[in-house]
């Protein structure tokens, strides 16, 4: 019986040591999505970009992916485990993992990590994210000038800069084309919930909404802007499956180019702890194609609006523009720095309404 | 704010309709608990029925068919359930967990092709003039066919469990199994059949999901509905009725929040959505105050593993 054991433990030495050897060969990148990656939204694109680095990189990689990962002290588990597996690169696709990207880090100093839209950093831990704001910028300059009700519906999710940020920049655009908008923001407090965004999307009509915007995962506020005949923008993902005559155009996020750079960079030993922030410039936010709802002038000036934010002569947040309060936030011809956009926790002068604190 | 863009009956309508999921697969897990198993797999079976009904509705074009399919499909999935905690006597808790993981991943599987599909309309009740009436008719009289349905399942269930000797003898399983069985009735064969009842409804609570309020099929998109509806059971204190007022309680006040919101309540929103849940709990803290009656409630026997030679 002891003879067994001690041929049972030598084998499975002899396995963990091939593994090793094996493993040490190839650049192991693990992904954690808060949702499921059939959400067709953000942790779809995501994952997509998981597909780019093994798609570029061959078998130089070796990539796997946990998905639904909680924001919690779940997600410290999950990276634990991977870390503790053999992983080399974590990416950790959503704010809230913030300070257990953090607490694993510390743990595993020769694991690198990636935290998408946060910004604490380590030394092996990068920040990065798209200025999707931009992106809010070009379809809130087309939800303005469509708009029959004058109300845009807003589905957010959590009341965090990102978000606040993207309600802020829909809404100046929009109120520069149309001075009677009004924004209409319910708050879901979910990522991922397509039975409560769809609620949400149906009361958002029922108070006269009759364009829906999101910043929540799934497609179903979509669906229901195409059931009840309105408008909606593509988020994250183009999405227009899910409504061939309600979408406009959308915002979809291109991780691909990024995750391969940073892959390459940690095969080549070149990677630092970095911060990134990229836009419609280097590609990182796209803009869906329009649909033919929209007039073709009405398609111009929102191309030229997106091709002055991709050559930086035009910014989202350009003073004048006063908070809600009524206070200056930016004299004419400012434009906001990135501390403050990153950290915005503050509606514009005009939208109605708390940020949730 | 603008209260008159409120209108309560666009409001009960939606509610019922955010409602109505959570409702079926909470009186068939009401069923199942009656005869003294719990069943955690409720999320489980709900996404397979989701997933079931979506395919089968788009590939015959007929949403009653999808509904039927969905039925199946949670059967069958709690048949697994049924074998290994009636015939292998594993733990029911452990057991109905590793059904919800089973099932959200082969839902996600089956699902693969289907995302981005538009399911067949399902039909509204539409009787000429009745349905017209003001506030009355869209109240009552046109809302889509399985809101009657869910009803009458409840209806149906409170009949068979208080007036019916099959009823009884359900409960008796429940209530202790030792003396069902010495009475000479099939104690795993009861259970068996209230597990696949239970798998039924959540199938069909989950098709409801993915065919009528969201339409369409995401990954995951039960979204929690599943263990809301295991806490809907002990809310209910295991009482058909109370199934309903729960639901539409639960239900009306995620609406409801939502659509303050929208009309620009000035209430501060994590309150708002922090209600569905508080008053849940206020609810069941009330109901359990008087803690012999909710103890008298609960089937005696619930989650206890039955073995006939024992």
């Amino acid at each position: 019986m002891k003879l067994f054991k001690t041929i049972l433990v030598g084998a499975a030495l002899a396995v963990g040591l091939a593994g090793g050897a094996n493993a040490a060969d190839k650049l192991k990148v693990g992904f954690i999505y808060v949702g499921p990656t059939g959400d067709f939204g953000w942790s779809y694109e995501h994952d997509q970009g998981r597909l780019a680095i093994e798609e570029a990189l061959g078998d130089k990689v070796e990539t796997t992916y946990v998905e639904s990962v909680p924001e919690s002290a779940d997600s410290e588990r999950v990276m634990t485990q991977m870390a503790l597996s053999g992983t080399n690169l974590i990416f950790a696709t959503s704010f809230n993992y913030m300070d257990h990207v953090l607490n694993v880090a510390k743990k595993f100093p020769n694991v690198k990590f990636e935290h998408a839209t946060g910004f604490k950093r380590s030394d092996n831990v990068s920040t990065y994210s798209a200025r999707f704001y931009e992106g809010r910028t070009v379809i809130g300059h087309i939800a303005g000038n469509m708009t029959e009700t004058n109300t845009i519906g807003y589905i957010a999710s959590y009341p965090i800069p990102e978000v606040i940020r993207g309600i802020n920049a829909a809404y100046i655009a929009a109120k520069k084309v149309n001075p009677d908008v009004k924004m209409k923001i319910v708050w879901v407090f979910s990522w991922f919930d397509p039975g409560k965004e769809a609620d949400a999307a149906t009361a958002l009509i029922a108070q006269g909404a009759d364009i829906i915007m999101q910043h929540t995962d799934s497609p179903a506020a979509m669906t229901i802007a195409e059931e009840k005949g309105i408008y909606a923008f593509g988020q994250a993902s183009d999405m227009i499956q899910f409504g061939p005559n309600a979408r406009l155009s959308s915002i979809i996020d291109n991780w691909g180019p990024y995750y391969v750079a940073r892959a390459q960079a940690a095969i080549d030993d070149t990677w630092t702890s970095t911060d990134t922030w990229d836009g419609i410039k280097p590609g990182m936010v796209e803009i869906g194609a329009f649909s033919d709802k929209v007039p073709a002038d009405l398609q111009a000036s929102a191309t030229a609006i997106k091709d002055a934010l991709a050559a930086g002569t035009m910014h989202s947040f350009t003073g004048p523009l006063n908070k809600q309060d009524g206070s200056v936030w930016l004299k004419d011809g400012e434009t906001a720095d990135d501390g403050t956009l990153a950290g915005m926790n503050f509606y514009v002068e005009g939208i109605e309404g708390e940020v949730p604190q | 704010m603008d209260f008159s863009a409120l209108s309560p009956v666009a409001l009960i309508v939606s509610l019922m309709v955010a409602a109505t999921p959570i409702l079926i697969a909470a009186i068939g897990e009401l069923v199942v608990e009656k005869s003294g198993v719990l069943n955690l797999g409720v999320e489980g079976m709900m996404i397979i029925g989701a997933i079931c009904g979506f395919i089968v509705a788009v590939e015959t074009g007929s949403p009653w068919l999808g509904f039927l399919a969905a039925m199946a499909g949670g059967a069958a999935i709690s048949f697994i359930f049924a074998v290994l905690t009636q015939y292998m006597l594993t733990n029911q808790v452990a057991t109905g967990l590793a059904l919800t993981m089973f099932g959200l991943g082969l839902a996600a599987l089956m699902g693969h092709s289907y995302a981005g599909i538009k399911p067949p309309k399902f039909g509204t009740l539409d009787i000429p003039f009745i349905s017209d009436i003001p506030v009355i008719g869209p109240l009552i009289f046109s809302h889509d066919y399985m809101i009657y349905i869910s009803l009458m399942i409840v209806a149906g269930v409170w009949y068979f469990l208080t007036r019916t000797r099959g009823g009884l003898v359900l409960r008796a399983a429940g209530e202790n199994h030792d003396a069902a069985h010495a009475l000479g009735y099939k104690v795993i064969r009861i259970r068996i059949m209230a597990i696949m009842f239970g798998g039924a409804m959540a199938g069909l609570g989950g098709a409801y999901l993915s065919l009528v309020r969201v339409p369409q099929w995401t990954e995951g998109m039960t979204a929690g509905a599943g263990w809301i509806a295991l806490a809907l059971v002990v809310f209910a204190s295991w009482k058909p009725w109370r199934i309903i007022l729960g639901a539409y309680l639960f239900g009306g006040i995620t609406v409801l929040q939502l659509n303050l919101q929208a009309a620009g309540a000035n209430i501060p929103v994590a309150y708002l959505s922090m209600t569905p849940y508080l008053v849940t709990i206020i609810v069941l803290v009330i109901m359990s105050a008087d803690k012999k009656r909710t103890s008298l409630n609960a089937p005696a026997c619930l989650g206890r593993i039955f073995h006939a030679s024992s």
